[in-house]
């Protein structure tokens, strides 16, 4: 196989590629500890923006508004989600089964200028006809990033239920045990970490997502991403700088305990064959 | 609100103003070479990936996919630092020599065709990976075997076999792309209008839903066809594993 293909220029690309994915995060956790609020000087050392961040009481409050959004978004798409990624996966036949796919996994690919404009308008309407949701604000935000996230968990559901090996539940069923319980205790529990990936795909998608917010959102309700997006349409502000750091060094730590777990599970398994 | 008027006055519009067409055609422009660019950026990555030892795959994917796991919003506003005339880029080339004065980078097709393609890698290299991944290496062999110059077989073998994973790709950037919001506005300029931001401006600045709506409905019916391509692409790339 090795004769087939050059090593060389491809790992070429390879490198420069991450060179341009990760370039900007650089700068920016560069920029962070400078002193000067310019791009252009390098002044020292410093963790001043660090300091302003934390004091900074429109962000800290946005932040803890996306955060308690995204909890109650992704339990929403992952209990929504999973529904579907069962009738997905194990309905082989039932009408309107093509329409049902296509709208399930339609927000997986829609722009979200479309998705956040049709959902303001979906919302308008129902509160003229059954006056719910009451204006919009918190819920109409959770509900909008729920219908997404739960686009993906759909899908990851799905593709995981695919591979799933149903004797154990045919045995289960067989010991008499009735069909509640066996989703309760066999099923679910197998496909669990399918719901964690599907829960915290939804998560960071809700934390990250300032497009469909922006249009579902109400005057008291001002995620994250809609401050910082205010804050950097007037320019270059080192305390998102700063910000972006210490999004990038939890997102780190966390992909790194997960694939540590990932792992260590993954050696477990090879040891128990 | 319930009585409705029916009123094609705001299609016409559409029509009829040159700047609606203008967006348009500009989004498909700037969506198409972003695809384009990902995909001869994204598929020697994909390869290398594939043909990396087992025990880097993992990490090397890994490293794809990371970015896209922080905010989106926030790695297109370090561009900007980056691409400013008193940015790092202009900085290094004119105290390197390479430029008297700094380029003009931010703010024209140049930048928003950058980010397009920094933010939606990602998306072209991972159904890539996936297709790439699971070629069997005994074809290649086999065609090596019967005397098959590594190009040839790579034109003959490994490109169609990985025809799934590029459709896919070129959806998944091709789709976002045409009604990107947040790239335009951020690093765009007077001449990179695109329907996104048009929509945007409608609806947050003019407050015109219906036109708002007229937009995105003319973007649905010219999106509606790669969606469901997408979704097929998407399901052969994963089914056939």
């Amino acid at each position: 196989m090795t004769a087939a293909f050059r090593r060389g220029p491809l790992a070429a690309v390879l490198v420069l590629g991450y060179l341009f994915l990760y370039a900007p995060i650089v700068s920016l956790i560069v920029y962070s500890f400078n002193a000067s609020r310019l791009v252009t000087v390098w002044a020292g050392f410093s963790t001043r923006w660090y300091g302003e961040l934390i004091d900074n009481g429109a962000i800290r409050d946005a932040a803890w508004l996306s955060l308690e959004i995204a909890a109650l978004a992704a339990s929403l798409a992952v209990v929504l989600g999973t529904a579907a990624g069962f009738a997905l996966a194990r309905r082989r036949r039932f009408g309107g089964r093509n329409l049902f796919i296509f709208m399930v996994t339609a927000p997986l690919v829609m722009p979200e200028v479309i998705t956040g404009l049709s959902l303001l308008l979906l919302f308008v309407a129902l509160e003229d006809w059954f006056g719910w949701p009451a204006g919009r604000g918190v819920d109409t935000i959770v509900l909008a990033h729920a219908t997404f996230g739960m686009a993906f968990v759909a899908v990851i559901v799905q593709a995981r239920l695919a591979a799933f090996d149903r004797s154990l539940e045919e045995a289960a069923l067989d010991l008499g045990a009735r069909p509640w319980k066996v989703l309760l205790v066999i099923t679910l529990p197998l496909i669990a970490p399918s719901l964690v990936t599907g829960w915290l795909l939804a998560f960071t998608l809700s934390l990250d997502d300032l497009v469909i917010a922006s249009f579902v959102s109400g005057p008291a309700s001002t995620t994250l991403p809609m401050v910082i997006f205010s804050s950097v349409r007037l320019g270059v502000s080192p305390q998102i700088n700063a910000l972006a750091t210490i999004f990038v060094a939890v997102v780190s730590a966390l992909v790194l305990v997960a694939s540590w777990l990932t792992l260590r599970r993954s050696r477990g398994c090879d040891q128990a064959v | 609100m319930p009585v409705l008027n029916v009123n094609p006055g705001n299609y016409a519009l559409l029509l009829g103003d040159s700047l609606y067409i203008r967006a348009y055609l500009n989004s498909l422009a700037f969506a198409a070479f972003a695809t384009v660019l990902c995909l001869l950026l994204g598929y020697p990555m994909a390869y290398a990936i594939a043909l990396a030892p087992r025990r880097w795959r993992n990490p090397l994917l890994m490293l794809v996919i990371l970015p896209f796991w922080t905010s989106f919003l926030i790695r297109v506003y370090a561009w900007i630092g980056l691409l400013k005339t008193n940015g790092l880029i202009n900085n290094l080339l004119l105290a390197s020599g390479l430029v008297d004065q700094p380029l003009p980078l931010l703010n024209n097709a140049f930048s928003v065709e950058l980010a397009l393609v920094y933010s939606y890698l990602p998306f072209m290299v991972l159904p890539l990976y996936a297709t790439l991944e699971r070629m069997d290496p005994a074809l290649l062999e086999a065609a090596a075997d019967l005397g098959c110059r590594p190009l040839r077989a790579f034109l003959a073998v490994t490109l169609p076999l990985s025809l799934p994973g590029i459709a896919a790709g070129c959806l998944l950037v091709f789709i976002p792309a045409v009604g990107e919001f947040v790239i335009p506005d951020l690093l765009g300029g007077p001449d990179t209008l695109m329907i996104g931001k048009v929509l945007w401006d409608e609806f947050f600045t003019n407050r015109d839903w219906p036109v708002a709506s007229a937009v995105a409905i003319a973007m649905l019916v010219l999106l509606v066809a790669p969606i469901a391509l997408a979704q097929r692409a998407l399901r052969h790339a994963e089914g056939t594993a």
